[in-house]
């Protein structure tokens, strides 16, 4: 067991909650219902099209579970999942078929 | 998914935001089967769920307190990691900005991926709504997805370390994602604005402190921005 110290994992904690409620309120919370230039609204509609794959992207590429080397159960599963969404719209549909993709290949693949 | 108008907001968003239960499952259960390996009790892996109710922060944090990094480090990176949360609560705010204080405040604390995509999905589909309705919308969006974090946080804590690497619940998260986003190509912007965040993300991946995701997703968002001041422009000239 490694050994992470009681009070820093507390700090982390709070610190760690207050900070991202922050985060989460600083918009809605302060700005209210004052209205927003329509550039900034412009950039707020990509939000999520933009953070998501950014986040993701680096997982597919380099999965820490085989620490870091390409894999093509996990790519394999991140096109189906992808591709099914695009083509279906349907996320329930898409989650089953990546994980359908990834442990079959994962069980084939050994 | 076309939501009737017949149906109360509330319940359209528990509807809506259902197909998230497969997803909350396998990942709230890795939490606290990887918070339990780490040596944190059952009463600290809670804490840190409930406190902090944000899953990639969680992991980024918990990887760098097994490193035995400095605190500030895993402050700062776990924050930069949820950054986004920021640019979701800015993305809301022409929407539930005119809500009372109170109910802003506990929206804030409940935004969380799945609920922000899903309920700002549903407001630009239904730009009629009210603020009381989009705020009855995103606490149904909530209600699948939030008890749940809490109860399979809890499930993975007490498992621990008995569930196998095969089970490949790494995963979960990525898979997960993807579903969510691929609806959301509606125009050549949206795709735009992920190519751009996706090739940007991949080059910044050496980026310390993980702000490269930020970088990323500021690149994504210009792009998506300027595609659409093109695309309306061309539309103007066109006969």
């Amino acid at each position: 067991m490694t050994d992470i110290d009681t009070g820093t994992l507390w700090t982390v904690i709070i610190v760690l909650g207050l900070g991202s409620f922050g985060l989460r309120f600083v918009f809605t919370g302060l700005v209210g219902d004052r209205a927003m230039p329509p550039w900034v609204l412009r950039h707020l509609r990509y939000t999520a099209v933009a953070i998501l794959p950014a986040l993701v992207a680096p997982l597919v590429v380099w999965p820490a579970a085989t620490d870091g080397a390409f894999d093509v159960p996990r790519a394999a599963a991140a096109a189906a999942a992808l591709g099914i969404g695009l083509v279906t719209k349907n996320t329930i549909l898409a989650i089953i078929t990546g994980a359908g993709t990834l442990y079959a290949l994962l069980y084939l693949l050994g | 998914m076309t939501s009737s108008r017949r149906k109360s907001p509330y319940v359209s968003g528990i509807i809506d935001s259902s197909p998230f239960i497969l997803v909350i499952i396998p990942f709230a259960s890795l939490f606290g089967v990887l918070a339990t390996e780490a040596g944190l009790s059952v009463v600290e892996t809670m804490a840190f769920s409930v406190v902090v109710i944000a899953g990639a922060a969680q992991f980024t944090a918990l990887q760098l307190l097994q490193e035995n990094a400095p605190t500030a480090i895993v402050l700062a990176s776990a924050l930069a990691v949820n950054l986004r949360m920021a640019m979701y609560s800015a993305s809301l705010t022409p929407y539930i900005g005119a809500a009372p204080l109170w109910q802003r405040a506990i929206c804030a604390y409940l935004t969380v991926d799945q609920t922000y995509i899903v309920s700002v999905a549903e407001y630009e589909r239904e730009p009629q709504m009210t603020v009381r309705e989009r705020v009855a919308y995103f606490m149904g969006a909530v209600t699948p997805v939030v008890p749940l974090w809490y109860i399979f946080t809890y499930v993975g804590a007490v498992l621990g370390t008995q569930v196998p690497d095969s089970w490949a619940l790494d995963f979960a998260i990525p898979i997960a994602f993807l579903a969510m986003i691929a609806p959301m190509f509606r125009t050549l912007a949206h795709v735009v604005a992920a190519l751009v965040a996706v090739v940007v993300a991949l080059l910044a991946a050496g980026v310390p402190y993980s702000l490269g995701l930020i970088i990323a997703g500021i690149a994504g968002m210009m792009a998506g921005a300027q595609t659409e001041l093109w695309l309306d422009r061309r539309a103007e000239t066109a006969p």
